[in-house]
């Protein structure tokens, strides 16, 4: 009697735990919304920060034009988000160009072509850049490369969205290549046994088998990859430049939306309408990311189905 | 011809795809030696074992290393127990097609996926200004003990973000049990909880600990997360309460490399003290890989 009862206390210990993982995702959406729902109830918070001006921009009084500025503590704040998701996006585009590329090509080295020697030695090294803190990322692009990329291309800027857009890149390539190359290995032997007795090469066989085969999990690696890069902070904090400027421009310094949290929630007046547009943001970046995450899910997901099925 | 010509394009695109590896192989090189080159010089006992002094361009780095030590213990106190039992629930106790156990996965998967910044916004608005406040009101009767940023707090929002680590890691240490063990523990009697207990963590402590010091190494170099919720800019003492602010290292080279008031007098501290956390959490993952592939050369056998 006495064991089933301690029996039943640790089983509700156990499952109260894993509830505890389910709860935590619901109180983030909870906690974090909470604080950006004055935006749409109080009057005066709508008045200074509606959804209209955080979109649409402020109307300037005399000639009734919009402008896109954010200016959250001039005498007129003005909260408009474009510059800042443009910043965003910009920078998360150039991490893409330079990652997506090396991180796919390192993944279908080290499950079709490198030695197995050599796999073993690749493989960790690739993981390290994953342990490296974004702190020190951050810390690198503004010491070391800034200067380096500036002289190199001769670019106005120190601070550039070059530089940020590499140094992110740094922090997205471990994600893809993991998730990538465990895709294609996830790929059957028979696959590629098949192929080369057909007479292809290698090449052939990792590009016209393998991959296709393996497309669902590399799709959801460049998913997780775009979650990650739109969602770093601290390298952009520390090697954009933080100047909400509205341009495409990757010569320009750029003001993140996850930099623009960090780098002013300390100050902010508790309960302003401008704490209240910073947890918006906060909300904005957790929608986002947790679809690309679900979407991940679905093609990793996919990827298992259709191994599985293709092999029965 | 043909022939040649394909065998000339085959060789061609392995090569490329060598030189991708290679490059972010270089590239990985590259920061490490940079930063072994330029921080090594400046360690010295001195270093690791005094406060900052004249504004962060003289003196050490103890209060955060200290500071950071103290957090991750925290945090690890936190996070083990609460993804331990996860685990345990989605490998042992959930009942074969149950709803919960996808839904559980899922809820893991988009923690470790939800950015650090997210985190940060949650411990204010939940840790510090719900539960913090909250506590002050009922038990310090509004004085401001909890609700304000803490060390409690920043550990406990590096523990949510660490949690998939942990979880990840027991779920794989649990599931290379054969299926044998837990059988002959059942018909020998025992309950569920003593199978668990007697035959299934003896066996996975390892993976347990792999994934400890994944999410300690993790939790060591997080800086989003602590910006609002108890990392100090300086502090002239050593924390020894739990609501009491910290120094920590990350936020120490965050703070150096942006705020610093003279950046050439402050540069060998900055170069040494990210030498430091990088030693730190490099160390941490190696011992991780050590004991990983520890595991799975004797699940092979």
């Amino acid at each position: 009697m006495n064991r089933s009862w301690s029996e039943r206390i640790i089983e509700g210990v156990i499952r109260l735990s894993a509830g505890l993982a389910i709860a935590s995702l619901i109180l983030i959406f909870i906690f974090i919304g909470k604080e950006a729902v004055p935006l749409f109830t109080s009057a005066e918070a709508r008045a200074e920060a509606g959804m209209s001006k955080l979109f649409l921009g402020n109307r300037e009084s005399p000639d009734g034009k919009r402008v896109q500025v954010w200016q959250p503590v001039s005498e007129v704040p003005k909260y408009s988000l474009w510059p800042l998701i443009v910043g965003t996006l910009k920078a998360t585009l150039v991490a893409l160009l330079f990652a997506f590329p090396l991180a796919i090509a390192a993944a279908i080295f080290t499950s079709e072509f490198a030695p197995p020697g050599l796999r073993e030695v690749v493989k960790p090294v690739i993981e390290l850049l994953a342990g490296i803190p974004s702190v020190v990322l951050g810390f690198f692009a503004l010491i070391v490369t800034a200067t380096y990329f500036q002289d190199l291309f001769h670019l106005d800027y120190r601070l550039n969205t070059w530089n940020a857009g590499f140094a992110l890149g740094l922090a997205v390539i471990p994600i893809v290549y993991t998730v990538a190359e465990d895709a294609l290995t996830a790929v059957p032997q028979s696959f590629r046994a098949g192929s080369i007795a057909l007479g292809a090469t290698p090449w052939q066989t990792a590009r016209r088998v393998v991959f296709p085969a393996a497309f669902p999990g590399i799709f959801a690696a460049g998913i997780l990859g775009f979650g990650r890069a739109i969602g770093e902070t601290m390298i952009v904090l520390m090697a954009s430049g933080n100047a909400a400027i509205l341009s495409w421009n990757p010569g320009y310094s750029f003001r993140s939306l996850s930099a623009t949290v960090a780098a002013e929630l300390g100050e902010v007046v508790n309960g302003s309408p401008h704490y209240h547009v910073l947890f918006f943001i906060g909300v904005l970046l957790f929608a986002f990311t947790f679809l690309l995450n679900l979407a991940g899910q679905l093609w990793v997901g996919r990827l298992r189905r259709k191994l599985t099925g293709a092999r029965s | 011809m043909k022939r040649r010509w394909i065998n000339f394009v085959s060789r061609f695109f392995t090569i490329a795809t060598g030189l991708a590896c290679l490059a972010v192989t270089v590239m990985v090189a590259l920061i490490l030696g940079n930063v072994v080159r330029h921080g090594f010089g400046h360690l010295s006992w001195k270093f690791l074992s005094t406060a900052p002094s004249a504004g962060m361009t003289e003196g050490g780095i103890f209060p955060a290393i200290f500071g950071t030590a103290f957090l991750v213990i925290l945090m690890t106190l936190a996070v083990v127990p609460l993804g331990v039992c996860t685990a345990i629930y989605l490998q042992e106790y959930a009942p074969a097609r149950s709803r919960w156990v996808p839904l559980v996965r899922m809820a893991i998967q988009n923690l470790a996926g939800v950015p650090a910044i997210v985190f940060g916004l949650f411990g204010l608005g939940f840790f510090i200004q719900f539960l913090g406040k909250g506590i002050d009101r009922f038990f310090f009767g509004g004085d401001l003990v909890f609700g304000q940023p803490a060390i409690l707090w920043a550990a406990l929002t590096l523990a949510l973000l660490t949690l998939p680590t942990v979880v990840v890691a027991t779920e794989e240490a649990l599931r290379v049990v054969p299926r044998a063990h837990r059988e002959v523990a059942y018909s020998l009697g025992a309950t569920r909880w003593r199978m668990v207990r007697h035959v299934l963590l003896p066996q996975a402590v390892s993976g347990i600990l792999t994934g400890t010091i994944l999410a300690v190494s993790r939790g060591a170099g997080e800086v989003a997360p602590i910006l609002f919720t108890g990392a100090a800019y300086y502090l002239p003492y050593l924390p020894k309460r739990l609501n009491q602010q910290f120094m920590e290292l990350g936020y120490h080279v965050y703070v150096m490399a942006t705020q610093s008031p003279d950046v050439d007098a402050t540069m060998p501290i900055l170069y040494a003290t990210v030498f430091v956390l990088l030693a730190l959490t490099f160390t941490l993952n190696f011992a991780a890989i050590l004991i990983r592939s520890k595991i799975r050369r004797r699940m092979k056998r």
